[in-house]
């Protein structure tokens, strides 16, 4: 990135402010060199002036929703780490399975290819049938993109390695129809989630949950709300619910921690205990 | 032995952090550069390789035993201190936040490499100005390059292993191209650079 683009931590706080009381949306709680760094690239792409920006996102409405999905990070794949998933088939689905009814909640879902690496894994182990899925996300846009489940098919090569070494029970093909370029996820798979909006800055619980995933979402967080997203998280599991992080992410040093189980250490998998 | 010229050994003095980004051909020097340091290195070193996320590795450990400085794999939110040595994990970026923490950031790779050491220069520099350090090793590709050049521009202080010495000589050459002051450091004068870092700097 050249200088050239380059804001001030100065202009940031003052971008944030803007946003903030222009569309009432808070990246106050977000990292900031994480943050500069999306701000540049979007003037980069755009070839805005500190000065253009700004006159954009008071004066154009429809600006903010490019915005957003710029400035948020939606790079995923299906199965991304894929130990992750295989110790959750291995130790939390032998406990899903006792539910009758198995509510899975995917927070900061982007483009939808976790959640739907979920669906595949519930399929797998007979579970499905009686799983719900929600994906949310703050981005519209991207959920646009999870709802239809329709993907690059050159990103399949990646998400069937992935799939493969989570310790596939058969091909990642069988669970989509390569149509011209791209790789659409097969209808029974989509037939129980539910995409939507929800914001965890400023958004409350919305239901109870045997099992939440919020992977790689928690490192833009300042510490504070780090800690508010996981009261929330808290709050919104069944008792004896599971709590998945990334693999950078841990509950060590959180205040509810004594409250949860460490289920795998390196894959950062919790159970709510107390 | 290295003669640092005068508005450089003064950079060192004030300097804040050190950043080291290595590739292909880096990393034997880049263990040995650790192991140089002495225990009471003046200011946190960030170390960025770039290495496959599919293997695990111990690096960080093998060289916490052997070192005099502590060495361990960058946590998010991790406070940076002297006297230790942040290797970025792999499949992330690394960042530096404001108030000297770290953070973690899982955006695009940049030139195909995550974590990127372009990445990590641009925030380095972006927080510690003219009080950052950028060293360029052996690399295939020419992440980094530009990232250094960034440091530059904000009056940070910026070298390159001399391409001579180096294993694969892309990644210090393009920093050469790149950067109009750069230091082109000797394998021999990089170990006596650090080793100076270490006696010059003003607590």
């Amino acid at each position: 990135m050249s200088n050239n683009f380059a804001i001030s931590f100065e202009q940031l706080e003052e971008l944030i402010g803007l946003v903030n009381q222009v569309h009432g949306f808070s990246f106050n709680g977000y990292t900031r060199a994480s943050l500069k760094r999306r701000i540049t690239r979007i003037m980069q792409l755009y070839n805005l002036s500190f000065f253009d920006l700004k006159a954009l996102l008071i004066n154009k409405q429809d600006f903010f929703e490019e915005f957003l999905t710029e400035i948020t990070v939606n790079v995923t794949e299906m199965f991304r780490d894929p130990h992750f998933f295989s110790a959750v088939r291995k130790k939390v689905f032998p406990y899903l399975a006792s539910y009758q009814r198995i509510k899975i909640w995917n927070a900061g879902c982007s483009s939808g290819e976790e959640l739907y690496s979920f669906a595949i894994m519930l399929e797998e182990e007979d579970l499905y049938s009686r799983s719900f899925l929600y994906g949310t996300d703050i981005n519209s846009k991207v959920l646009d993109f999870a709802k239809k489940g329709i993907y690059d098919l050159r990103k399949m090569k990646q998400n069937s390695e992935n799939y493969q070494q989570a310790g596939a029970s058969s091909s990642l093909s069988d669970y989509y129809t390569a149509v011209y370029d791209a790789a659409s996820i097969q209808h029974r798979l989509k037939q129980n989630t539910l995409f939507s909006v929800h914001n965890l800055v400023s958004d409350g619980v919305f239901n109870e949950f045997q099992l939440i995933s919020c992977r790689n979402v928690l490192i833009y967080f300042n510490a504070e709300l780090q800690r508010k997203v996981i009261r929330l998280f808290y709050d919104s599991l069944c008792p004896l619910g599971f709590l998945c992080l990334g693999s950078k992410e841990t509950l060590r040093g959180d205040e509810l921690a004594s409250r949860f189980r460490v289920v795998d250490q390196f894959e950062n998998i919790y159970q709510k205990i107390a | 032995m290295l003669n640092l010229p005068l508005h450089t050994a003064a950079k060192v003095r004030g300097a804040g952090i050190m950043v080291i980004g290595a590739s292909a051909g880096g990393f034997n020097l880049i263990f040995d550069l650790v192991l140089s340091l002495p225990a009471t290195f003046p200011v946190p070193v960030i170390v960025i390789i770039h290495r496959n996320r599919r293997y695990q590795s111990a690096i960080e450990e093998l060289l916490d035993q052997k070192a005099a400085v502590r060495v361990k794999m960058a946590a998010e939110k991790d406070t940076l201190n002297p006297g230790c040595v942040y290797f970025a994990p792999p499949d992330y970026h690394l960042l530096i936040e404001p108030d000297g923490t770290l953070s973690l950031d899982y955006s695009e790779p940049v030139w195909y490499c995550r974590p990127s050491i372009d990445v990590t220069f641009e925030s380095a520099s972006d927080v510690y100005a003219r009080n950052a350090i950028g060293i360029l090793l052996s690399g295939a590709n020419e992440d980094g390059a530009e990232g250094l050049a960034y440091i530059e521009n904000n009056h940070g202080l910026v070298i390159a292993q001399d391409p001579v010495d180096a294993e694969v000589k892309t990644m210090p050459q393009a920093a050469i191209n790149k950067c109009r002051r750069c230091m082109v450091l000797s394998n021999e004068h990089l170990f006596q650079f650090v080793n100076q870092v270490a006696l010059l700097h003003v607590k």
